[in-house]
């Protein structure tokens, strides 16, 4: 009766070029690989074509960044400052831009691109300018000292956001930087190069080399990189930690996740229902801190589920410029492909599957947002990371056996926690080994919020006060 | 349940609770929602469709609700007629007489509107009042001090008796959200307004600010939709005061779309309450029509 008619963002905003060189020393220049192209995930159409790093590239990269750490590192804090400030003032005047480039690339709705990534990207930019001549005052001691040459290395789920989480600490603390972004997104942070020049940063204090997997070995593996920063799938998590064991770099992981969230029968169900839909649909699931498996209890069940399905039924996949889009693209076939194998183990396992009637566009990658009942601790889809959009229930009885589902799992990034009651909020976070406990709420984040992880989610704290520790000498 | 306050308080305390952080979060990502076009048009003309046009001014006269009267029949080119107006049971005549055989319905506020501080006896004769003058609804309002006092009964018991002083005339029972506080008593005030008898749950006398907000029209739509899920009964919905410009209009119709759907998408079952609003939707009715926005001066003032 009240259908919404098309309400496409424009994407004339963005001038993506043909092809695009990688940023060094201040400059784009040509790389030494060949050039991989790509795409937007929700019409499999070429945005682009990426210059790929090799290793000499990548050295090259890593010298300028040294050369530069001199000169950065010397300069004041209020000085650093300023040029955050810039950066972020200049994110924030391009943030409509960004925003469709960003949804462009990763497949994401422009609604989450427009009002999630880029207000975070820009708030931690000025949080960590915040930070740059106060550095003395963050508990590390009178005169803490930065690293060198931070190599960091980000994945496709959120491109600028991620770069920002790595950027604008190193920055503030000193450091200089080589960035490789993720092969599948690497406009934003190409845009990005454009904003270091456009805020007249010195050469060499931000360097970005596109490139697949050899290009973010060669950055991890170099050795005159002092600090390695990675955020993305554990299995390449390991492989990294393998690499700088025995080496003076230091090192901050932050892998994958398989967050309960947990509902209990006192919680506020509307809310709560609200908070599950987002902790797993956000980002079309492709978020380390998703709400991948609801714990709810048994008291509950049916009316939460049935609740739950007839918000799902809501939910508008398609085009991710269209204002209206809740659930965008699938960023590669790749990934399609490994929610698609996840997905059949769930329903081959056992498990009961269910998804909303709703229509998905012919071209491009799409999954429908997912329902699974009758999930045991032991299936697949329960233990592994779909990074998808992909719920897994399960139920409890008790808040001792929510808090062991809950903690029974190789991750712990995140969880949540859905009561009325004050004290059981605390009696549960206090019990969750998890990096971050959102109660009452989903998914929230905040500059001055640290984010990390517990086992398999990895190590170091990114974010807050606490997250200028993995750029300093400490 | 309602046999007495310890019952009634049990079933409304036992209700699931509202997180005013969630609700208010969730109502601001609907106020995101991009009605262009064609789905502009539709909301447009729906909205129109849907406004209780109010006056409830102590320097109302006979001429004044005569010229809002015609103004609800004939809003102007080609936009559908409202659905009803609203005014004082004193009035109640003046409308009833002029808009005889329209199809726009007659309503008229009472129980000693907008405060409610009167004996039963005084909102009784109130709505009695205006429905011998010829009124199809009738909107009270809740014995706010009743309800924050925790005697839910007294609440009760009076939705009951004004329902039965109605007779036909469909009864809105107004929360005055504005003066409950929280949304847990907004969504408790919702349940007992509907165990009582309400054919409409309405948000505000539009007295008292803050008034119609998208939140608080948020939990009182879960309310509804809950209630039917229960009963089978539906209830209606309307939010009044504040809601000035086609935008704030479109974001409620949004609100029901998305959280009730279809069912409620009728002037059947719900209404804007609203003075200003109806020129402003004339207004973008206009300019989705010409492509021109017209001066003020264009769309009477009634």
């Amino acid at each position: 009766m009240f259908e919404y008619a098309p309400a496409p963002e424009s994407r004339d905003i963005v001038d993506i070029k043909p092809s695009y060189g990688l940023f060094v020393n201040g400059e784009f220049v040509d790389g030494g690989g060949p050039g991989l192209k790509t795409v937007n995930p929700a019409t499999e159409e070429p945005l682009a074509e990426v210059a790929t790093a090799t290793s000499d590239d990548v050295d090259r990269a890593v010298q300028a960044a040294r050369k530069a750490f001199g000169v950065w590192s010397a300069l004041p804090g209020a000085e650093r400052a300023k040029y955050l400030f810039r950066i972020a003032r200049i994110i924030q005047e391009r943030a409509r831009e960004l925003a469709v480039l960003e949804s462009l690339d990763n497949g994401k709705p422009i609604r989450e691109s427009r009002d999630v990534d880029l207000p975070l990207v820009a708030a931690h930019f000025f949080y960590y300018a915040g930070w740059a001549d106060k550095l003395r005052y963050a508990g590390f001691g009178d005169n803490p000292r930065p690293l060198g040459v931070a190599g960091q290395v980000i994945p496709w789920n959120f491109p600028l956001l991620m770069l920002a989480w790595k950027i604008a600490p190193a920055l503030a603390c000193g450091n200089t930087v080589v960035l490789k972004p993720a092969e599948t997104t690497p406009l934003t942070a190409l845009a990005f190069a454009e904003i270091c020049q456009q805020a007249d940063l010195p050469p060499g204090v931000v360097n970005i080399v596109t490139g697949a997997g050899d290009t973010g070995a060669a950055v991890v593996a170099h050795p005159d990189v002092d600090k390695v920063a990675f955020t993305g799938s554990t299995e390449v998590g390991r492989v990294i930690a393998r690499t700088v064991a025995g080496t003076n770099k230091k090192l901050t992981l932050e892998l994958g996740g398989k967050a309960a969230n947990i509902v209990f029968e006192d919680a506020p169900i509307d809310q709560a229902v609200e908070g599950i839909v987002n902790g797993i649909f956000f980002n079309q699931g492709h978020v380390c801190c998703a709400g991948s498996r609801l714990l709810v209890q048994e008291s509950i069940q049916e009316e939460l589920l049935d609740s739950l399905r007839r918000r799902m039924a809501t939910l508008r996949v398609g085009d991710p410029l269209d204002k209206n889009t809740d659930i965008g693209a699938i960023n590669s076939a790749e990934q399609l492909a490994k929610i698609r194998d996840l997905s059949a183990a769930g329903e081959s396992e056992g498990a009961e599957r269910w998804s909303p009637a709703c229509e998905l566009p012919q071209r491009g990658f799409w999954f429908p947002p997912t329902l699974f009942t009758g999930v045991a601790q032991s299936h697949r889809i329960a233990r592994e990371e779909i990074f998808g959009p992909v719920l897994s229930v399960l139920t409890f009885r008790t808040p001792a056996e929510a808090v062991e589902k809950a903690n029974n799992t190789p991750y712990g990034l995140s969880a949540g926690v859905w009561t009325e009651k004050g004290s059981r909020i605390l009696w549960m976070a206090d019990r969750l080994r998890a990096g971050v406990v959102w109660a009452n709420t989903f998914n929230k984040f905040d500059p001055a919020s640290p984010f990390g992880g517990y086992k398999e989610s990895g190590y170091g704290r990114e974010g807050g006060k606490i997250g200028l520790e993995a750029y300093l000498d400490v | 349940m309602a046999s007495s306050n310890a019952t009634l308080r049990a079933f409304l305390h036992g209700l699931p609770g509202v997180d005013r952080v969630g609700a208010d979060q969730r109502a601001a990502m609907l106020g995101t929602r991009s009605i262009k076009t064609t789905a502009k048009a539709k909301a447009i003309d729906l909205a129109v469709s849907m406004v209780d046009l109010t006056t409830l001014e102590g320097a109302d006269t006979p001429g004044k609700v005569r010229a809002l009267c015609t103004k609800a029949m004939h809003p102007g080119a080609g936009a559908p007629r409202v659905a009803a107006v609203c005014v004082y049971p004193d009035l109640v005549h003046v409308a009833a007489e002029a808009l005889k055989g329209s199809g726009v319905k007659v309503a008229s506020v009472a129980t000693a509107f907008p405060s409610g501080r009167s004996s039963l006896e005084v909102k009784v004769a109130d709505t009695a009042l205006a429905v011998a003058a010829g009124a199809d609804e009738v909107d009270m309002v809740i014995d706010r001090g009743a309800f924050l006092a925790g005697d839910y009964l007294k609440v009760f018991e009076e939705i009951v008796a004004v329902k039965a002083a109605c007779g036909a005339a469909h009864l809105k029972v107004i929360l005055e959200t504005g003066e409950l506080a929280t949304y847990d008593n907004v969504r408790r005030a919702s349940w007992l307004a509907m165990l009582a008898g309400a054919d409409f749950i309405k948000t505000s006398t539009g007295k008292v600010q803050p008034a119609a907000t998208l939140p608080v029209t948020l939990v009182m739509l879960e309310a509804v939709r809950d209630y039917r899920d229960e009963t089978g009964i539906q209830v209606g919905v309307k939010p009044a005061g504040g809601i000035r410009t086609t935008k704030d209009a479109i974001k409620m119709l949004v609100l029901v779309n998305e959280t009730v759907g279809d069912d409620w998408l009728t002037p059947d079952w719900f209404r804007l309450g609203a003075s200003t609003l109806l020129n402003d939707l004339l207004m973008q009715r206009e300019k989705l029509t010409t492509g021109r926005y017209a001066g003020p001066d264009y769309f009477t003032l009634d």
